[in-house]
């Protein structure tokens, strides 16, 4: 199961969740969790998804949320969730 | 579950802190490659690196945009090639084709160095040996991406005396002949004492004969995220203070790791180890000296400098080995002089002499590195610089090593530019006084009391 945790963070502005959640959509993704915060107003977003059934490489949609991010002016990561848990847990 | 603020951390680490993975390296044993035929030999060895490397830069870059850390470099390294080319280089010409061969391999494969232009000397040399050794200038100066190393000594076998005088000699004419670009090709060029057999860190990386057929090894970094976490705790106790260095090297430690397995399974290759060392470059906030200042000395070489650096080399190890299955290599602390801006600071302010960064030596993973003198210091004294280095690691069984660059042309004030990770630097002064007659006596340092465990 390939767990995916995209974050978000930018300016707050209309549209970023729907943005981001069509694209998922789109290609199969699940989103499993998502949480969110306002730190000194910027907009912080974490998505814990699930791109198991997704047809999409990893690694093309990597590239695509960060073309997102800049279309909407925000910065968009997707990472493997392995190395927060690598990182954070033991 | 993973919550918003690891997950910001981590990526804080990343973006703010500079944290990544400095290099992916391939170990290749080229053992099966010897032939008594030199074109042979050649067409063997570009043969086995391109097959068994090929994947290594695009599996490399896939891990990065995958887990969105970056790897820095992604490198190779080979048996030494005094082993491989022995039975088909007569000459010391002759070796210098096998160092065109390996720049053209790593050419081929995007890797931009590959280590292993190298001979195990530490007790006596072979012809080979001497014959690689005697290449070493001219190979460095005809080839852009090789690097080579030089074992003179081990707690084992003591110091070969003769080795270190003819490596005095080498690196100056190393100097020599890239003097046209600042004597860039001693900053390929390592001594070793103790030298390990799994580095993944250049220059000094090569593929020891105890090794498999391929290996990955993996070296992680991260001096900007250890001195961040320093500040949190400033004017704390030591034991506050170690125990946040411990945790940082710990999280650090864990991404290279999981690297070196996804980079492992990717290429086919077993993991070998990684290596925990702190590596610093020239960008602002990637500063092993600055951690060190950051512990509460006003510049690097104050009084409590060695001290801070022990702690600090211990604790990396301390964390880093709970977080890793096998760990090896250098690990500890890096203190180049030319690829650290604390560091080149503290040598600007008359804060740090070679005096001071010798005993800092005692206590780093290393030794004396990336350190530019006077191109006109005599080869016995580099040759003295480099028995002094090999007499600590010998002693303390820990690994040491010399790479000074005697910059010919430029002498004391004077700055000198390598460009890149390399950095730059102020020639350093060297003491003046001859160790000439020391030098020169020839022979070999026997191997020190506590080398007998038998």
């Amino acid at each position: 199961m390939t767990k995916t945790i995209i974050t978000v963070v930018g300016k707050d502005t209309v549209g970023i969740i729907a943005k981001v959640c069509s694209y998922l959509a789109e290609n199969k993704v699940n989103v499993e969790d998502i949480s969110q915060t306002i730190v000194q107003g910027y907009f912080n977003m974490m998505m814990i998804a699930d791109a198991t059934a997704s047809p999409k490489p990893f690694g093309e949609m990597v590239q695509d949320l960060d073309r997102i991010g800049e279309e909407i002016g925000v910065k968009i990561r997707c990472q493997h969730e392995d190395i927060f848990t690598k990182m954070h847990r033991i | 579950m993973i919550n918003i603020f690891e997950v910001n951390e981590t990526n804080k680490m990343i973006e703010q802190e500079k944290l990544d993975v400095r290099t992916i390296t391939l170990g290749i044993s080229l053992l099966d490659c010897c032939d008594a035929d030199l074109d042979r030999l050649n067409a063997k060895i570009y043969e086995k690196i391109t097959r068994v490397a090929k994947d290594l830069v695009s599996t490399g870059k896939a891990i990065e945009l995958e887990f969105g850390i970056p790897i820095v470099n992604k490198r190779i390294s080979v048996t030494p090639i005094a082993l491989v080319g022995g039975q088909a280089c007569k000459t010391p010409e002759d070796f210098v084709t096998i160092a065109k061969t390996l720049d053209q391999a790593a050419r081929d494969t995007g890797v931009n160095f590959l280590g292993g232009y190298s001979a195990l000397v530490s007790k006596g040399m072979t012809p080979a040996d001497e014959n690689l050794i005697r290449s070493i200038p001219l190979a460095l100066s005809q080839t852009e991406r090789v690097c080579s190393s030089v074992n003179i000594g081990s707690t084992k076998t003591g110091i070969n005396m003769d080795a270190v005088k003819l490596m005095g000699e080498i690196v100056l004419e190393t100097a020599m002949a890239t003097k046209e670009n600042d004597s860039l090709g001693c900053a390929k060029l390592v001594v070793f004492c103790n030298a390990p057999d799994d580095n993944p860190f250049m220059a000094g990386a090569f593929h020891g004969v105890t090794e498999a057929d391929a290996v990955v090894n993996v070296g992680v970094s991260g001096p900007g995220v250890v001195k961040h976490a320093l500040e949190s705790v400033r004017g704390k106790n030591f034991e506050v203070l170690c125990e946040t260095v411990k945790k940082t090297a710990f999280k650090v430690t864990r991404v290279g790791q999981l690297v070196a397995q996804e980079a492992s399974e990717r290429l086919g290759v077993p993991f070998g180890i990684v290596d925990l060392s702190l590596a610093p470059t020239p960008a602002i906030g990637d500063s092993v000296a600055g951690i060190l200042e950051e512990m509460g000395l006003e510049s690097v070489g104050a009084p409590g400098t060695t001290a801070a650096l022990a702690l600090l080399n211990d604790q990396v190890k301390k964390g880093g080995v709970m977080a890793s299955s096998f760990v090896g290599g250098l690990s500890g602390a890096f203190i180049p002089v030319s690829e650290d801006q604390g560091m080149i600071d503290a040598v600007n302010r008359g804060a740090l002499t070679l005096e001071k960064l010798e005993a800092m030596t005692c206590v780093c993973s290393v030794g004396l590195d990336m350190i530019a003198v006077p191109g006109s210091t005599p080869a016995t004294t580099i040759a003295g610089i480099i028995a002094d280095e090999a007499a600590i690691g010998m002693i303390n069984q820990k690994t040491t090593a010399v790479r000074l660059i005697p910059v010919i042309g430029k002498d004391i004030g004077d700055m000198v530019e390598f460009g890149g990770l390399l950095g730059y630097a102020p020639i350093q002064p060297v003491n003046r006084f001859s160790c000439a007659d020391f030098v020169n006596r020839g022979g070999r340092i026997p191997a020190p009391i506590h080398s007998f465990k038998n």
